[in-house]
């Protein structure tokens, strides 16, 4: 623990601060935004969404490679995607409700599909293990401050509208009779969901953001609570799991991301367990 | 009271798809009335009220409360439906619940101190006072109606849609909805979808019978024969006197 501690405060590792600082960021628009995905029930949405990032992040990649074009950052590429999955699964909902599943369910695997190829077919070797399963360990100070900076409107948004995408979260046929474009406001949140999932993938990865983005909110709703203090419950859990599961991860060297989701998960489960859900 | 007649159907058509569920609706109720909307299931009585709330458009024919389109006069309906759909571990508590008829007044911002007072007065009138911050999950289907009741009156609407409200409650808190009703038919316009022909016969004077087509009754023409004409099937009609504690059976 001593040790863990001297290499946390050691200025020779500034990766092992960088990666508990990151965890720090993204669990506030993470616990934010992983309620209101419970409260919906769009787990399966956002899991698309995170999916379809990996097309933008390969499609940037080989043409950055390809245009020798060193400023085009595949994030930047992740985050074009996550929005048009965003626009593109509001846009479904709100015309194609009878075929929501299986066009969602294409637009997934078309997003995993595309990525693939273009990793493939880049010049330079591209791991996509790196954003299957991300490394908080590996994040530098450029990732920090999106990080921070997408933290900023996603949690800004969220405490704005937290009254409204609640009240549709709990009746949206009432919501809709007060006024409230309900397809608009799911827009808000799939937009919310996707900025978010983009922090989320150099932390843990594609795969694992859904786990990271579901469990923590409803492990925070086994103690019964109001929908604002959910919030804040959600966050703290989100806070506690991403800086437990790193520092465990860097003890027993393994890797950072199924680390946090293993005890996730674990938490979950003993949590439901004992409350006999 | 209103010039407008509260509601207005005029040669109304609503079909899902190739089906047709209603067929030239068209009636007219007054302002201050309460009348019962009754029909088999399937008949169209839920379509009729999202018709009314603007949550439906119709093929054809023109909707109007109070004179104006039911969007534009949406804040001014109160809506009870039959029951909602929300996750059992929904953290709301009553007055959570009850504050949410106030959505869309302000945007972006906190609900007001007036919006609060209002919410609070209400829950009182309704007799919810103790569950004023009880989890809506750990309530009584008597007492998730009456907070869904008082949902719908915090922004004083001129017109009140009840959807089977009767539905899933015991005896004994049908019995409280019933006194409730009758306090509110006092000020409000109210339609209440129902089932229930006792309640039906007790508490209005008029029935809007509604099985494709849409016809208004007085109740005291709702006779056996013309519910088993509604609803396509041998009935038995019986009539309880809620006072009395007479019976009539036909």
């Amino acid at each position: 623990m001593s040790e863990l501690l001297r290499h946390i405060l050691s200025p020779e590792i500034p990766f092992l601060r960088n990666a508990l600082l990151a965890g720090l960021l993204a669990s506030v628009p993470l616990g934010m935004v992983g309620t209101h995905v419970i409260l919906r029930r769009i787990s399966y949405l956002a899991a698309a969404i995170a999916h379809c990032i990996l097309g933008g992040i390969g499609l940037f990649s080989l043409l950055q490679v390809r245009l020798n074009l060193p400023w085009l950052n595949p994030t930047y590429g992740a985050i074009i995607s996550a929005l048009a999955a965003a626009l593109l699964i509001s846009r479904i909902q709100q015309k194609h409700a009878a075929r929501e599943d299986s066009l969602i369910g294409a637009i997934w695997v078309s997003g995993m599909a595309v990525g693939l190829i273009c990793f493939q077919v880049t010049p330079s070797y591209v791991d996509p293990m790196s954003y299957l399963f991300g490394n908080i360990l590996l994040i530098n100070k450029q990732e920090l401050i999106i990080t921070a900076i997408l933290g900023i409107i996603v949690t800004g948004c969220l405490f704005r509208y937290n009254k409204e995408l609640t009240g549709i979260a709990f009746d949206p046929e009432f919501a809709e009779l007060r006024g409230l474009q309900v397809h608009r406001w799911n827009l808000l949140l799939l937009t919310l969901t996707a900025l978010t999932i983009v922090i989320m993938v150099s932390l843990v990865g594609i795969v694992l953001v859904i786990a990271l983005l579901t469990l923590p909110p409803a492990l925070a709703m086994h103690k019964k609570t109001s929908s604002r203090a959910l919030l804040v419950r959600s966050t703290i859990a989100c806070a506690i799991l991403m800086t437990g599961g790193t520092c465990v991860s860097y003890a027993i060297d393994l890797p950072a991301g199924p680390v946090i989701i293993g005890i996730t998960g674990l938490s979950y489960l003993c949590s439901t367990l004992r409350k006999g859900y | 009271m209103d010039a407008n007649p509260a509601i207005s159907f005029k040669q109304i058509c609503f079909s899902y798809g190739e089906r047709p569920i209603l067929e030239n609706a068209s009636f007219e109720i007054n302002s201050g009335e309460h009348l019962c909307v009754v029909g088999p299931n399937g008949g169209g009585k839920t379509t009729l009220l999202k018709l009314m709330l603007g949550l439906l458009k119709p093929q054809s024919g023109k909707i109007s409360l109070f004179g104006a389109s039911p969007i534009k006069n949406r804040r001014t309906v109160g809506y009870v439906p039959q029951h909602i759909h929300f996750d059992p571990l929904f953290p709301i508590c009553v007055k959570e619940v009850v504050l949410m008829g106030c959505l869309g007044n302000h945007i972006g911002k906190s609900f007001t101190n007036e919006e609060k007072t209002k919410a609070e007065k209400v829950i009182e009138e309704l007799g919810l006072t103790e569950q004023i911050h009880s989890p809506f999950y750990a309530l009584s289907g008597g007492q998730r109606q009456r907070v869904l009741i008082a949902r719908a009156l915090i922004m004083s609407p001129k017109l009140l849609l009840l959807d089977e409200p009767t539905a899933h409650v015991d005896a004994q808190a049908e019995a409280q909805f019933r006194e409730i009703l009758d306090r509110l038919a006092k000020t409000l316009t109210i339609l209440t979808v129902s089932h229930d022909l006792s309640f039906v016969s007790a508490h209005v004077k008029r029935v809007l019978c509604v099985n494709r087509k849409v016809h208004i009754h007085p109740t005291e023409a709702l006779s056996g024969s013309l519910v088993s004409k509604l609803y396509g099937q041998e009935m038995r009609f019986v009539q309880h006197g809620h006072c009395e504690g007479a019976c009539k059976h036909e």
